[in-house]
């Protein structure tokens, strides 16, 4: 790890302010900031501690919905009875992602911000734009096979990892940020995270120093909640392609992991019925390699599997 | 062992073997800021600020002064001298580190030691001794839950600590109805998968684990 300094903020604004500067970096659980610390692809001058500024409850909102605090961790989302109850898709994304010490530590805000998990941003050694703008990507032509194949560009095909965005994305969650002149904004989760473009090195809209103080939750849905993950092992890996649905009275809401830079819901693909007319609307101007192409084929059997259970 | 006096045990440690042999330029008291744009520069230990922590480590409260770069694992292993707890991947996918922090378990290599200041921290020392086993140690040595036993370590503070995440009712990938939690051995083998063991002890690791639920109902 290359030297850092660190300091223990009290208060969002504080940590909002302390973090002004580009070379400084939020930490919460530090679950992947930390590791990717080790590897010298994270390189932060100062860390601002964000755990002890009172944002670890969950509360309901005047609309019937519940306010998470961004540094309410993952295990005690997944476990809090409303959440269960209400957004069991929320629950089973977040159940479904890691191993339980990582879920006793990850945060709300943090699973938003994690880094993807391509091979080559990790490896220092190879060319990746979004380590190091300008280098090239070695992916494509590379190890792709659970890269990206929707919205991906020249420069970047990473997947965002996170299996919660994914569920939160079923449920038009909202972010709400401070920055560092302590203004505060509210994102809808559908802009908060980018596609690669040019500028994958950018992944969210937020601005430097701009803190995550909660993710907010509309009243819920009722209906069938899943969360269906396909991956290499059954427990403790990153998802091949993962289906979050929320089916209703009315309401069809379907959202895809392991797809894209960020969580892949096409709105218009919900007015459809069949799971074939669904997932050719989903994955339209799909761009695979070789070695992801399975993922189309993947996706919409995974999609047909949710539905029938669903509709059960 | 634990080091009741709660003293730094040794007067050099492997750290500063390391350091000492591998730095050929010590950047001298610029700031920790201005390193970082300096990547073939080998940083001096003595040239970083370092801070006060203290750990409440199987009980016992210890001051220490470190770089905020030290892992809680490092902080324990290194400046305590609790060196049960393992370093296998260093990269939160072995469990080899886990420690239990304040009642949860953690991989102790994906956090600061800085981060928890004031913190009760439990490795295997804190759990039992030699003369005195936890029922979760003595239940792995019955079982043979282990043959190499580097993972060992981590497996019985991640296996105790997971009981405890049953009883409390918190659900896992594999619990059906949400809303309600009971043990199984799909349950366990699930809620463990953060430990892996290179021998491959699992079969004998979910048979020590389901002795001890089965002695705690």
């Amino acid at each position: 790890m290359r030297p850092f300094t660190y300091q223990r903020a009290a208060t969002p604004a504080e940590a909002a302010a302390a973090a002004r500067t580009s070379g400084a970096r939020f930490i919460a659980g530090g679950t992947n900031l930390l590791d990717l610390m080790k590897q010298q692809v994270e390189t932060p001058s100062h860390l601002v501690d964000v755990n002890h500024l009172g944002l670890d409850r969950i509360e309901p909102t005047s609309e019937g919905g519940l306010r998470i605090g961004a540094l309410v961790r993952n295990t005690d989302l997944a476990a809090d009875q409303r959440v269960r109850r209400d957004y069991g898709v929320l629950s089973r994304a977040l159940l479904a992602g890691a191993s339980s010490q990582l879920r006793n530590k990850a945060t709300t805000g943090g699973n938003l911000l994690q880094r993807t998990r391509c091979p080559y941003f990790y490896d220092t050694s190879m060319p990746c734009n979004k380590r190091k703008p300008g280098s090239g990507c070695a992916a494509i032509g590379g190890f792709s096979r659970n890269l990206a194949i929707m919205g991906v560009s020249e420069a970047c095909i990473a997947t965002h990892p996170s299996d919660m965005a994914v569920a939160m994305r079923t449920l038009d969650a909202v972010v709400e940020t401070i920055d560092p002149a302590g203004a505060t904004r509210s994102i809808p989760i559908a802009e908060f995270h980018r596609l690669p473009g040019n500028t994958p090195q950018l992944e969210t809209n937020l601005k430097v120093g701009e803190l995550i103080t909660a993710v907010v939750l509309p009243k819920p849905l009722g209906g069938k909640h899943l969360y269906r993950k396909v991956r290499d092992r059954s427990s403790y890996a990153f998802a091949n392609v993962s289906v979050a649905a929320v089916v209703a009275d009315g309401i069809q809401r379907l959202a895809f992991g392991g797809l894209a830079h960020q969580p892949w819901r096409v709105e218009r693909a919900e007015r459809e019925t069949r799971p074939e007319a669904i997932a050719e609307a989903v994955l339209a101007g799909a761009r695979t390699t070789k070695q992801n192409a399975y993922k189309l084929r993947l996706t919409q059997r995974t999609l047909t599997s949710v539905l029938q259970e669903a509709r059960a | 062992m634990s080091n009741p006096s709660g003293t730094k045990p040794f007067t050099i440690t492997r750290r500063d073997l390391v350091v000492s042999g591998a730095v050929t330029v010590a950047v001298g008291s610029g700031s920790a800021h201005a390193q970082t744009s300096e990547p073939k520069a080998k940083v001096s230990r003595a040239s970083q600020p370092t801070m006060p922590v203290e750990l409440i480590a199987n009980g016992t409260p210890h001051r220490l002064t470190l770089d905020p770069r030290v892992t809680l694992l490092d902080a324990m292993r290194e400046h305590l001298n609790l060196t049960g707890s393992k370093k296998g991947c260093d990269h939160g996918q072995c469990g080899a580190c886990t420690m239990i922090v304040n009642g949860r378990r953690i991989n102790s290599c994906l956090t600061l030691a800085v981060m928890h200041d004031g913190d009760k921290v439990t490795t295997i020392e804190g759990l039992g001794s030699p003369e005195d086993l936890h029922p979760m140690q003595a239940a792995f040595v019955k079982h043979d839950g282990f043959q190499c036993g580097f993972c060992t370590p981590g497996q019985i503070c991640s296996s105790v600590a997971m009981l405890g995440e049953i009883r409390d009712g918190i659900p896992s990938h594999v619990t059906r109805d949400l809303m309600a939690v009971n043990y199984s051995d799909e349950e366990v083998r699930e809620r463990m998968s953060g430990n892996i063991c290179r021998c491959a002890a699992y079969p004998n690791i979910i048979a020590a684990i389901r002795e001890v639920h089965e002695g705690n109902t």
